[in-house]
């Protein structure tokens, strides 16, 4: 890092869903021509979006959103800033977790009025593991060039109007926010701009201080001379005093404390921030500025007089040579213009030479030299993976083995019945795929489901069985019609023998086959159905990828077990269909006598 | 601001309230009252509860958050002896004292209004002790001596032990630092006792989040009875929102001298209550020259500077500023124009006692993010109700500002003023801050 604050590779998590200040950051990025944003990640506890939409330039990019710090920061380990703009209530446990968390560099705390205590702990705390905390009750801060934080420099044009965008050669510190921006443009107009700028913010305890910064700016080879505003109130400025007394800060240092009109009241008015307010003679403004004086910091006579004196020590170390005349950057040009996009596509692409499935051209995996089979296009459009050959195979074999189930079950009459009344294909194969839910095909979601609940809870088999039965559910997955243990459905055999041969491991299956062990000793035919076995197999299958149970639960509930047997019954679906077009079957019309009637007169009432 | 002081009474009624919870060991009976007349006194001893008001000898003493009441002559003890004070005596006291105004030794002046009472508790030298406790720094510290009252300044460092608790210390370590501290000139029985008291006191203060709680003189009795002579508390107000249980509901009083609030400064700080923007208004001196309505914290304190500094040179004084405040924070458009006709009629009410022109300065730093044209749309509507007003007093106006839509904003309030026919200069982020005041005082 080289003692600078932030660099172009800086990311940020951005706790709280500040969408204005987001575009700001990610506006300033495009001008400044950064390869990534500078915010990798958002922390929006209550939000149900995973990503919000935000400019990069003229189009956009996805920037996702977390419910926890922990959470994006596992997501973005390399993320090592941490913008909390949580409310003054929250943001000091937002602090002390990411503190908790650990591997973050950087705070900045943007609350006004946390309480005291807090705030001198969430400060000391952060101390000691070394983070530099940036507030609370900051706008924030500014390496120009590489990273802004949030709203500070305001708007894009003011920015570059202050030469915000490109590293100049001062170090700048403040306490407020609103006079930074002032001295940003102050030293853009009367030197060449600044090198990096902290506002340590207007409460009484703040984190890291205008010594911190400096000392820090002391040692960034890109600041040759400082601008420090203090203000009235506070023993700060005396440590830079004695740091230039004790040879730790060498570059000119150009100074002015604001709040001189305090010395005509008595008491009684705050002029100004929380932190400013003198205690002893030697904390007031003017004292200040007398001291800081004497130490050989340039101190001009009166606030009005100080961009005189900035010209003057940039001048002078320009005539030395210290200062270099600076190249001025090509900068990027946000369009006037600019439309958010009503849909977001994140599978397939079909803008290029070649459409593509999830980055894949479709010629690499449709023909069968490509050795790719359906299951290969389902893990690339479903889950934008490239799933090793054992489990697309297993893909393919769900598939195949729900492909149908003969003309009686529900989803089958009724496209059989659609498709007699002369309606076409896609409208009689919809009747079909109507009927699938709960409790047509519905088995596969609810056994995936309880078992892993089970599993994941370390319940017994037992202590399984009373679950459910408390719950007054039957288990999903489990029984079947006529097969029993002696008699066994071959489908499942099948299934379970790849399983067994192919899968890295079936911790699941084995549990649900415990499960079978007790519910068969009570009725014979209460064994581990298809259903069941794909379900729980698909669970097995995610594990052995990597994926988080976490994310699998979200398969479950987003309906993605579903999915296999919408798409493998739909192949039987449509054979029923074609089946009754081939052999024009008229009309259907149930049979009354296979109706029993019992109609009663209404009541009036 | 954050720390705000409290009366006397309320830090003892906090005391007592939470008593159970940190003094355990200790007993306090809490025996104080806080009325505004002498009348209200009289009722209060016929209330269930208060009955001792009519039987004990009583002390009275003003509760306005200034300190040196005795050195005032404020405390009522005695009327030939110590403790042959009556009900009635303090009653006709309180009467007295509110009937006039009084200044104090330090200069500040005003109306006793409020006062408290209490039984007057005989004790002897050696049981007064001192106990008090704040931040320095970024610690805690804690404050002891055995040599508690009045004189306790005089002579503080030999007489009083300073503890510094880091705000990291762990509880076992706090209570071993306290104890290994607490004054040597104490027989043992009451050196433990102390030590227990300070180390209960120390949380009281932390727990409640006190910016500032003194004792002084805490009376330590027979059998472990507390008597709390005086107390001086300030509340760390940024906490209120966890401490509403705790606290229950404090009042925050205006320190004594300080004219109450003005209804103009009362509207704006009620304004100010109910909206996220802030808006402050603080009336320097109400026949003052030179009037600002300032965008931002910072910057209302440079312009304040400068004034300061350019009022003396051009022959004027600080008497010339008449207000400082600010709105910043992305006020809507009503919330400024009503801050800024409050600020026009609090200016039109006097003229220039030397008859010079009156000046408004509409200035500000280059914003962050509030909206620069839809501030000043606010202002100008103010402006076209009080033109003829600002005329009458040859306002020259003076405008600075930069940030979000200022081309914009600084346009229509420039058309806004020839049409109005008023006097004003417009400037950008071209030109420097403040200079506006060296501009408008040098002509």
């Amino acid at each position: 890092m080289n003692n600078r604050l932030f660099t172009k590779e800086t990311q940020a998590i951005f706790w709280n869903n500040n969408k204005k200040a987001i575009q700001r950051m990610l506006d300033y990025d495009y001008v400044i021509k950064r390869e990534t944003p500078s915010v990798a990640a958002i922390v929006a506890p209550t939000s149900s979006s995973k990503f919000d939409k935000f400019f990069w330039g003229k189009d956009e990019i996805m920037v996702p959103i977390y419910k926890s710090t922990a959470e994006a920061k596992k997501a973005h380990p390399n993320v090592d800033t941490l913008l909390n703009f949580a409310s003054f209530r929250t943001a000091y446990d937002v602090t002390m977790e990411a503190l908790e968390i650990g591997g973050f560099r950087v705070m900045m705390i943007t609350a006004e009025g946390i309480p005291e205590r807090l705030a001198r702990k969430m400060n000391v705390e952060a101390r000691k593991a070394g983070v530099t905390v940036i507030g609370p009750a900051t706008v924030g801060a500014i390496t120009p060039g590489a990273f802004k934080i949030a709203n500070v420099g305001g708007t894009i044009s003011n920015i570059i109007k202050s030469k915000l965008h490109r590293c100049g050669s001062c170090g700048l510190v403040t306490r407020s926010g609103g006079l930074f921006n002032e001295l940003a443009n102050v030293i853009s107009i009367n030197a060449d701009g600044i090198a990096e700028g902290v506002a340590i913010g207007g409460d009484r305890f703040v984190g890291s201080t205008f010594i911190d910064n400096m000392l820090r700016m002391e040692k960034n080879p890109d600041v040759k001379y400082m601008v420090l505003l203090g203000e009235v109130g506070g023993r700060e400025e005396y440590k830079i005093i004695d740091a230039i007394k004790e040879g730790k800060i060498t570059k000119p240092v150009i100074a002015w404390c604001i709040g001189t009109i305090a010395k005509h009241y008595s008491s009684g008015v705050q002029f100004g921030h929380a932190g400013a307010s003198a205690n002893a003679d030697s904390e007031t403004a003017a004292a200040k500025n007398k001291a800081m004086a004497e130490a050989g910091m340039f101190v001009p006579k009166t606030f009005n007089e100080l961009p005189q004196t900035i010209n003057q020590v940039y001048n002078e170390l320009k005539e030395k040579g210290i200062i270099k005349e600076i190249e001025e950057p090509e900068i990027a040009t946000i369009p006037v213009n600019r439309r958010p996009k009503q849909f977001v596509c994140t599978i397939s692409d079909d803008r290029g030479e070649e459409a593509t499935y999830a980055g894949y051209p479709i010629s690499s995996v449709a023909t069968p030299d490509t050795g790719k089979g359906i299951g290969d296009v389902i893990s690339l459009l479903w889950f934008k993976k490239v799933y090793p050959k054992w489990a697309t195979d297993f893909i393919e074999t769900v598939l195949k083995t729900v492909a149908d189930h003969g003309p009686a079950v529900s989803g089958a009459h009724n496209a059989k019945v659609t498709a007699r009344a002369g309606k076409s294909v896609v409208e009689s194969l919809v009747t079909g795929l109507l009927t699938i839910g709960p409790r047509f095909g519905g088995a596969i979601d609810g056994a995936a489901e309880y078992f892993k609940y089970a599993d994941d809870n370390n319940l017994t088999p037992a202590e399984f069985l009373s679950y459910m039965k408390k719950k007054g559910v039957p288990i999903p997955g489990i029984g079947h019609r006529i097969k029993s243990l002696k008699n066994p459905d071959k489908r499942v055999e099948g299934l379970k023998k790849y399983a067994k041969e192919y899968f890295p491991s079936t911790s699941l299956l084995n549990y649900a086959l415990e499960v079978e062990q007790l519910t068969t000793s009570k009725k014979e035919n209460l064994i581990l159905n298809v259903d069941g076995t794909i379900g729980i197999l698909m669970v097995d299958m995610w594990r052995a990828l990597g994926y988080s149970e976490k994310e699998i639960n979200e398969f479950i509930s987003s309906g993605t077990l579903n999915s296999f047997f919408i798409v493998g019954r739909s192949i039987g679906f449509i054979g029923h269909i074609l089946d009754e077009k081939r052999l024009a079957m008229p009309m259907y019309r149930h049979p009354m006598d296979d109706i029993l009637y019992d109609v009663q007169i209404a009541e009036e009432i | 601001m954050a720390q705000k002081a409290i009366r006397e009474y309320d830090a003892k009624a906090l005391m007592s309230k939470h008593w159970e919870n940190y003094f355990s060991g200790f007993h306090y009976g809490f025996k104080s009252v806080l009325v505004t007349s002498g009348e209200e006194l009289l009722k209060k001893a016929e209330e269930y509860g208060f009955e001792w008001l009519k039987k004990e000898p009583l002390a009275a003493k003003p509760d306005m958050l200034f300190g040196k009441r005795g050195k005032n002559g404020l405390v009522l003890f005695k009327k030939d002896k110590p403790g042959d004070v009556t009900l009635e005596d303090a009653a006709k006291w309180i009467d007295e004292k509110r009937s006039h105004t009084t200044t104090l030794l330090s200069g500040e002046n005003g109306t006793l209004t409020h006062f408290i009472v209490e039984p007057f508790t005989p004790h002897s030298d050696d049981q007064e002790y001192y106990i008090s406790a704040t931040v320095v720094d970024e610690d805690d510290v804690l404050y002891m001596s055995t040599q508690g009252g009045v004189e306790i300044e005089d002579g503080w460092d030999e007489k009083v032990i300073e503890v510094r608790i880091p705000i990291d210390m762990c509880e076992a370590s706090i209570e071993k630092e306290i104890r290994a501290n607490v004054p040597e000139d104490l027989p043992e029985e009451s050196k433990k006792n102390f030590g227990s008291f300070a180390i209960d006191f120390f949380k009281f203060y932390r727990d409640l989040n006190f910016a500032y709680l003194e004792i002084n003189p805490l009376v330590m009795l027979e059998n472990n009875q507390i008597a709390i002579l005086d107390t001086v508390a300030k509340l760390d107000d940024t906490a209120g929102f966890m401490m509403k249980d705790k606290w229950g509901d404090i009042e925050y009083p205006t320190p004594f001298g300080m004219d109450d609030m003005s209804p103009a400064e009362k509207a704006i700080a009620e304004a100010d209550s109910k909206t996220g923007a802030s808006l402050k208004l603080t009336v320097l001196n109400p026949m003052g020259r030179v009037w600002t309505m300032v965008a931002g914290g910072g910057a209302s304190v440079v312009y304040a500077d400068t004034i300061a500094d350019y009022a003396e040179e051009t022959g004027g004084s600080i008497k010339d500023l008449a207000n400082y405040g600010e709105y910043s924070g992305g006020p809507t458009t009503g919330e400024t124009k009503f801050y800024a006709e409050t600020l026009f009629d609090l200016m039109t009410r006097h003229k220039d006692p030397q008859g010079r022109d009156k000046i408004l300065i509409i200035g500000g730093a280059i914003a962050n993010f509030t909206d620069v044209a839809k501030t000043f749309t606010g202002i100008i509507q103010a402006l076209e109700e009080y033109a003829d007003k600002l005329k009458e007093h040859n306002t020259r106006i003076y405008v600075r500002r930069g940030g979000p839509n200022y081309e914009v904003g600084l346009k229509n309030i420039e058309d806004a003023a020839k049409r109005l026919g008023l006097y004003m200069e417009v400037y950008g982020p071209e030109t420097h801050v403040t200079d506006i005041v060296r501009m408008a005082l040098e002509k």
